[in-house]
């Protein structure tokens, strides 16, 4: 006998796709709503993006309770930020934030990709890209999960970003203008949906500017 | 070293769950237009012997709530004193509040998610229901802790089997008796292919009135006279 027993992993593998730009003066943060285990599909309506503060927005894939563990405890982070200084994080503050947090569990880490987009204290675009651990880099967009390695070569031919290499460094927020940057996600998950079983049934959209934050849905493919 | 002071992930004759003893296979709920309706047949599998044919695997829990457990039936039990100690608890504040559906799931979320963490699962695919002040719930979370809410959800074989068939039948509006038709229409093709599930089951009720009902345990009906249940090899030839 090979197999006696079933056994278990403490980790699982809940698929999905993170996507953020930045521009000058919004924010486009967009993640499909599949949640997956394999082969199955598990739930076709999850929301992997959740609103951490007024100006800033966070969307992850991975393990979908560790997820929801890191998001429930930024939450908690931030509500004792606001009791303390009675007032909303900034992006790059809560950018900093999830780094810790990340790197606290290094040794036994939350199973989490996450884009953390928003508004920086100009009012201007930014996002986070962040690994598993931690590491994290300030860029003008950028997609994680599932979907990534499709979306991000087809975001660089797009917006080609300024080199990090270049001095004196250049700004990383992409020219397009709001409503350009919004068709440009949806373009990019219609495109990761055919190849990425782990990408599809609907896509959700949030753009962050001064205005405000709003919503907005594209259903994607179902199979 | 004194054991009261170390961690109990340090001492190593401390015993944890590495796999299911005796387990319960499939369980399925869905919406329905009153409240929820969850369906589990009643077998206790010990590996692949059926040991015990009996096995309650669905409970109401508090006043609004009602759990059904796939998985380590033990656990499951040991699992249903946390909840009693919790609501009993909740009770005694005596503030006319109580525990509905969503505190429940989010209560068993945390304990599955704690217990991974400490790498000791509770060896379960839990799914709960429940109706308050007008909002039906229908969750499910399993032993690591990945958890989410739909308007019908299956685990273990249900989800290969049922999901497929709840997908193309179920409605918002769903009258009780064809919510249990469909329930038993997913059971009975579980009994068919699921080696584990038994002919004796459940089907439980819960709506915003009338609280919790559990049927008596009844069968289904079952036809073995297909075709291809006699002889399943016919046609198909093989490769070699």
């Amino acid at each position: 006998m090979t197999k006696e027993h079933a056994n278990w992993s403490p980790y699982d593998f809940n698929g999905g796709t993170c996507v953020a730009v930045a521009g000058a003066d919004y924010c486009v943060i967009a993640a499909d709503t599949r949640m997956s285990t394999g082969y199955n599909i598990l739930t076709r309506d999850y929301s992997k993006i959740c609103k951490l503060a007024e100006k800033s927005v966070l969307a992850s894939s991975g393990f979908q309770a560790d997820v929801r563990a890191l998001q429930k405890h930024l939450d908690a982070r931030h509500l004792i930020y606001q009791h303390q200084h009675n007032k909303q994080m900034s992006c790059p503050a809560m950018a900093q934030l999830l780094s810790n947090t990340l790197y606290y569990k290094r040794f036994f880490p939350y199973y989490a990709f996450n884009v953390l987009g928003g508004l920086d204290n100009e009012g201007k675009g930014c996002v986070f890209t962040y690994d598993a651990v931690g590491s994290y880099e300030k860029v003008g967009y950028s997609s994680q999960g599932s979907g990534a390695k499709l979306i991000m070569p087809f975001l660089d031919n797009q917006l080609k970003s300024p080199s990090p290499l270049l001095i004196p460094a250049q700004d990383a927020v992409t020219p397009l203008s709001e409503s350009e940057a919004i068709d440009l996600v949806r373009t990019a998950f219609a495109s990761a949906t055919e190849r990425d079983i782990y990408t599809g049934d609907k896509l959700e959209i949030l753009v962050l500017n001064k205005e405000g934050l709003r919503r907005e849905y594209m259903e994607l493919r179902l199979d | 070293m004194d054991p009261k002071n170390t961690s109990p992930l340090l001492v190593d004759d401390i015993q944890r769950t590495q796999y299911p003893y005796v387990t319960g296979t499939s369980v399925i709920g869905i919406k329905y237009k009153d409240g929820i309706l969850i369906a589990a047949d009643m077998g206790g599998s010990y590996g692949s012997t059926l040991r015990y044919k009996s096995v309650e695997r669905l409970k109401g829990i508090g006043k609004h709530s009602l759990l059904g457990a796939s998985g380590e039936i033990s656990d499951f039990q040991e699992l249903l004193r946390y909840l009693d100690d919790l609501i009993l608890y909740d009770n005694m504040w005596d503030d006319g509040n109580s525990f509905g559906p969503k505190e429940v799931h989010n209560y068993l979320t945390r304990v599955m998610y704690n217990r991974r963490n400490k790498f000791n699962p509770l060896w379960n695919s839990l799914v709960l229901g429940g109706v308050k002040n007008g909002q039906k719930y229908l969750g499910t979370v399993n032993m690591i802790g990945v958890h989410y809410q739909d308007n019908h959800v299956a685990t273990g074989f249900g989800n290969h089997l049922a999901v497929p068939i709840l997908r193309d039948e179920w409605k918002e509006d769903l009258s009780f008796e064809d919510g249990v038709r469909l329930l038993e229409k997913c059971m009975r093709v579980l009994l068919y292919r699921d080696r584990s599930a038994v002919n004796k089951l459940q089907i439980a009720k819960i709506t915003e009135e009338g609280g919790v009902t559990i049927s008596p345990p009844y069968s289904l009906k079952t036809y073995w006279e297909f075709a291809a249940f006699k002889n399943p090899t016919a046609g198909a030839e093989g490769s070699w």
